[in-house]
């Protein structure tokens, strides 16, 4: 009896099936939404007219561009800062520690409970209420939902420096940046005017796109600018949302011709962005030249970058627990700090119906970020096999999904699938989870797939191992710990889609997000902070367990824990 | 798994769908609800009903219970955020030639809703008047035969009966105003204290509509569609209150609550003083449930208030029928009526006749405690005819023009 010779891995077909999942959603979405937008498939007359001849046409772009270059620049400035000032200290460790968790904290939960906090009759208003403010009721102030769509850009910011925080450190790894800022010090730098000059220019480069992944999102986001966002008129990417609903179908034009309008002023954004970033990289050149050491500014921007860190960390904080404060009240009038009394009421009452629509989030979400690691590890091996590194292209085509603007491609497939007479329901949307999980999933894995000292594999080559015992028996356990992260990276992406889930579910696919945002249309604070909270603890678990699991398997064995 | 389920649903469905669908395509016949009854059992109803609501979420989970125990029918409740999504899917897969297996089932309705799926036929009927628990509906009193001016015509089935109120905390606001003119010196008194939830809102439409009857006398051409009346005349005075009204009102009109519930919070937070409610029991069960001040009562207009009752209705390619049918029968029996119009669950007016119901089932309406903040029927006094459904589309048009952009 001879064994069955082992199945060798093919050089290109994770990749391709990987890249087809990637781009053709995002390819046939916006086919299809380019024809009803040109006035195909009966969708009315001139829709790009009825656009423009939309009284908040003018305001919801600006609210779109204002935003997203706000939100992003913010989030930017505070990320570099904490970097430059703190690189290597305590209080770093610190604030990396407040601020990696909240990266899986869904966008709809933070910016939910940033609501509750900053409103007028939110917590903190609460509590400086009256002895401090005077306040015996909530002062008329548009805090949230304020036209020029502050409070947007601030929930906006408070998620995305967690995003860009953890980008930034993955790519140290990959530039000279610390030597760079050691030189700069032995110069007669301070600390963080150094670490601005020297260091940050090489690590932007290396996280350009995530930053404008950032960009892209922060222009057309809807579930964070429907909680957090002005309504009259709302931003572009929400009235589109709202057309795509209308019964009068003539509408669905409108909107695909406004999601078009969306990815173009997203595309100009993005190359507006690059040219601000000639300028910078001119101006700080500059700066560099004048050899100017600046010590003055030194310890303004090192407090700026802890005071700035430590708001965004805690204001997401303060509104998950004021979150959990809210989902155990009893009556809670204003001014009162607190509750009148604590009960679990609004869990007994939501607990039985709450329990399904966890379990549809957990199915959904593990099987997309299990089917993303598979593909992910199935297309990394291959590379390393087959001795091919992705190039500057597949980097692009890994971020497409994340760059193209979310509403400008599922309205069509929506369409698409409405013309084909496909059923919206579970597999649509665990398919539409999956291009956006891959993309996340393969930035968690890949750089701690390739530090691994590929000396080990020599070895076991050596000794007699094949390619796949080699996979199976020494690369994976070897990396547990970073696939463990990758798949809970996936899974808290899938937990926090809104708008794939409520165009491909058709309305039946309902998870923790879906219900979450809906309640928030309603005025139910318990029960939006139990949903929230849910939903936070859905994508928080997978988190704990990617801790947890190596320091018990590899209770031993120091080097393989991980973290 | 409710997928599972769902699935399985699915697959069987051609083989038992209906007593047989073609004889159902023309409505339901009298007589028919023993084999209603038997096709029904183990069906899988997808009812699309409006989610923003967690009492009313609550009281569908409840009636899914009851009509599985009682008729092994499934419910799964569809939540929307607008009812107008269902209606538009109705429509695409009517446009697409989806004329089976559709995935709406039943669908909560009424008004401009009902009249647009009623007109481009995308309603199955008639079978609301054929249902055993007709025979308990109060037709005589109540308004349930016609839907914003338009005849039912047993296309779609009652369930509640609606009223506008005014929602107000007795502790902070002694005497509110009880017309449209008193609120505009109220407001313009105490500016800041008062707002709307943001046509295209249901409610706050209705708020257009109830202002527009307050302030025009109810001319009766609002019973004929918009198109037949001087609709500048009729409505100047309308605008002119508006205009007045919307730099007063909370955040200066800058920004509106976008559904009904979230004026209830904005009460409770002590942000404004006066809220548009349709539903004459919402302010007891929210006090019950934490979410007003125990202080709050209600209150309807000198000049009386818009009420109207909400319906369900089956699309025409809906492949449930019969389950849909029987979800409906138990939406009007006495059981879910009194379960409905207790404050403690939904606070829901009744559709049935008190008349025409047995002994202990009266008693048990009459055991009913409506809540501190309910008024009785005496004092929420006859209801008013909500205008023809064009004047609400148009209404809301005008609004979104005149303030619904503000920069």
């Amino acid at each position: 009896m001879s064994r069955p010779a082992p199945m060798p891995l093919p050089r290109a077909t994770l990749p391709a099936l990987t890249v087809a999942l990637l781009t053709l959603p995002v390819g046939l979405g916006l086919f299809f939404t380019l024809a009803p937008a040109l006035g195909y498939m009966g969708t009315g007359e001139a829709p790009f007219m009825r656009l423009a001849d939309w009284p908040g046409i003018g305001p919801a772009t600006r609210l779109s561009l204002s935003t997203g270059f706000a939100a992003t620049a913010l989030s930017l400035a505070i990320t570099a800062l904490i970097a430059a000032g703190w690189h290597g200290t305590r209080a770093f460790a610190l604030l990396h520690r407040l601020l990696s968790p909240l990266l899986s904290v869904p966008h709809a939960a933070a910016a939910f409970g940033l609501a509750l906090l900053i409103a007028p009759s939110g917590w903190l208003a609460r509590a400086l209420s009256p002895w401090l403010t005077g306040w015996s009721t909530p002062p008329d102030l548009l805090i949230v939902q304020d036209s020029a769509g502050l409070a947007l850009i601030a929930g906006l910011t408070a998620k995305e420096v967690p995003f860009l925080l953890l980008m930034l450190l993955a790519a140290r790894s990959q530039t000279r940046s610390e030597a760079h800022a050691r030189v700069a010090t032995t110069l007669g730098y301070a600390r963080a005017v150094g670490w601005l000059l020297t260091a940050f220019p090489a690590l932007y480069a290396q996280i350009r796109l995530p930053v404008y992944v950032v960009l892209a999102y922060s222009m057309s986001v809807v579930d964070v600018a429907m909680i957090l966002g002005p309504n009259t008129p709302p931003t572009l990417s929400v009235q589109i949302t709202r057309w795509m609903a209308d019964p009068d179908l003539t509408l669905r034009g409108v909107a695909a011709a406004g999601a078009l309008w969306q990815l173009a002023l997203v595309l100009a954004a993005l190359a507006g962005w690059r040219g601000l970033e000639a300028l910078t990289a001119r101006a700080g050149t500059a700066l560099a030249m004048s050899g100017r050491r600046l010590h003055g500014l030194n310890t303004a921007l090192r407090a700026l970058g802890l005071a700035l860190g430590l708001a965004v960390a805690l204001s997401v904080l303060a509104g998950l627990a004021s979150q959990v404060l809210w989902s155990v009240a009893g009556y809670w009038g204003f001014p009162d700090a607190l509750p009148d009394d604590l009960s679990l009421r609004t869990w007994a009452r939501h607990g039985p119906m709450l329990a399904p629509v966890a379990l549809t989030t957990l199915l959904i979400a593990g099987l997309a970020a299990l089917f993303a690691l598979a593909l992910v590890t199935g297309c990394l091996e291959a590379e390393a096999r087959h001795g091919f590194r992705m190039g500057a292209g597949g980097r692009l085509i890994l971020y497409l999904p994340l760059l193209i603007p979310q509403i400008a491609f599922l309205p069509g497939l929506q369409i698409l699938m409405l013309t084909l007479g496909l059923r919206e329901g579970l597999w649509p949307v665990l398919l539409s989870h999956l291009t956006f999980v891959i993309p996340y999933t393969l930035i968690a894995l890949s750089g701690p797939f390739h530090a691994v000292d590929s000396r080990y594999f020599t070895a076991a080559a050596s000794l007699g191992a094949a390619p796949n015992r080699r996979f199976w028996r020494l690369r994976l356990p070897l990396l547990l710990a970073p696939l463990l992260t990758a798949f809970a990276v996936g899974f808290a992406v899938s937990v926090g889609q809104y708008l794939p889930t409520l165009l491909l579910g058709g309305g039946r696919v309902t998870t923790l997000t879906t219900e979450a945002v809906a309640l928030t249309s309603g005025g139910d604070r318990r029960a939006i902070g139990a949903y929230a909270l849910a939903q936070t603890a859905a994508a928080l678990l997978p988190f704990a367990l990617a801790l947890a699991l190596p320091r018990l398997l590899f209770a031993n064995r120091k080097g393989m824990r991980g973290g | 798994m409710k997928y599972a389920l769902a699935f399985t649903a699915l697959l069987a469905t051609p083989a038992l769908a209906g007593p047989d669908p073609e004889s159902l395509s023309d409505g339901l016949a009298p007589g028919e609800w023993q084999a209603v009854l038997d096709a029904a059992e183990g069906q899988t109803v997808y009812w699309n009903a409006w989610g923003g609501s967690t009492t009313t979420n609550a009281f569908i989970a409840w009636v899914g219970d009851r009509v599985k125990e009682e008729y092994g029918v499934t419910l799964e409740h569809v939540k929307l955020s607008d009812t107008a999504d269902a209606v538009s899917r109705v429509l695409s897969e009517q446009q697409a030639g989806q004329d089976t297996e559709g995935a709406v089932d039943l669908i909560w309705i009424n008004g401009p809703n009902f009249a647009s799926m009623k007109g481009q036929d995308l309603l199955f009927g008639p079978f609301a008047e054929s249902l055993p628990n007709w025979q308990y509906v109060d037709v005589e009193n109540k308004d349930v035969q016609t839907d914003f001016t338009l005849p039912v015509e047993g296309y779609e089935a009652p369930w509640a009966m609606a009223q506008v109120v005014f929602i107000y905390d007795e502790a902070r606001l002694p005497e509110p105003p009880r017309s449209m003119p008193a609120l505009l010196d109220w407001a313009a008194a105490n500016p800041g204290r008062f707002t709307f939830p943001q046509p295209p809102d249901f409610l706050g439409s209705t708020f257009l509509k109830q202002a527009l009857i307050d302030l025009s006398g109810d001319n009766p051409a609002l019973a004929k569609p918009v198109e037949a009346a001087d609709y500048d005349a009729v409505t100047s005075d309308l605008w002119a209150f508006i205009d007045a009204l919307t730099p007063n009102l909370w955040r200066q009109g800058r920004a509106y609550p976008q559904t009904g519930p979230r004026q209830l919070q904005l009460i409770a937070d002590g942000e404004v003083d006066l809220a548009i409610s349709f539903s004459p029991g919402e302010a007891s069960t929210a006090i019950a449930n934490n979410e007003l001040p125990p202080t709050a009562r209600t209150y309807v207009l000198e000049g009386g208030t818009i009420g109207n009752a909400s319906f369900v209705a089956i699309p025409y390619n809906s492949s449930v029928k019969s389950g849909a049918m029987v979800v409906a029968n138990f939406l009007m029996s006495p059981e879910a009526q009194v379960r409905a119009q207790d404050p403690e669950v939904l606070g829901y007016g009744t559709v049935l006749s008190m008349d025409k119901l047995s002994e202990d089932d009266r008693a048990a309406f009459e055991a009913l405690d409506l809540g501190v903040a309910t008024l009785s029927p005496a004092e929420l006094g006859k209801a008013l005819p909500e205008p023809h459904p064009s004047w609400m589309t148009r209404l809301t048009e005008d609004w979104i023009a005149r303030h619904g952009v503000k920069e």
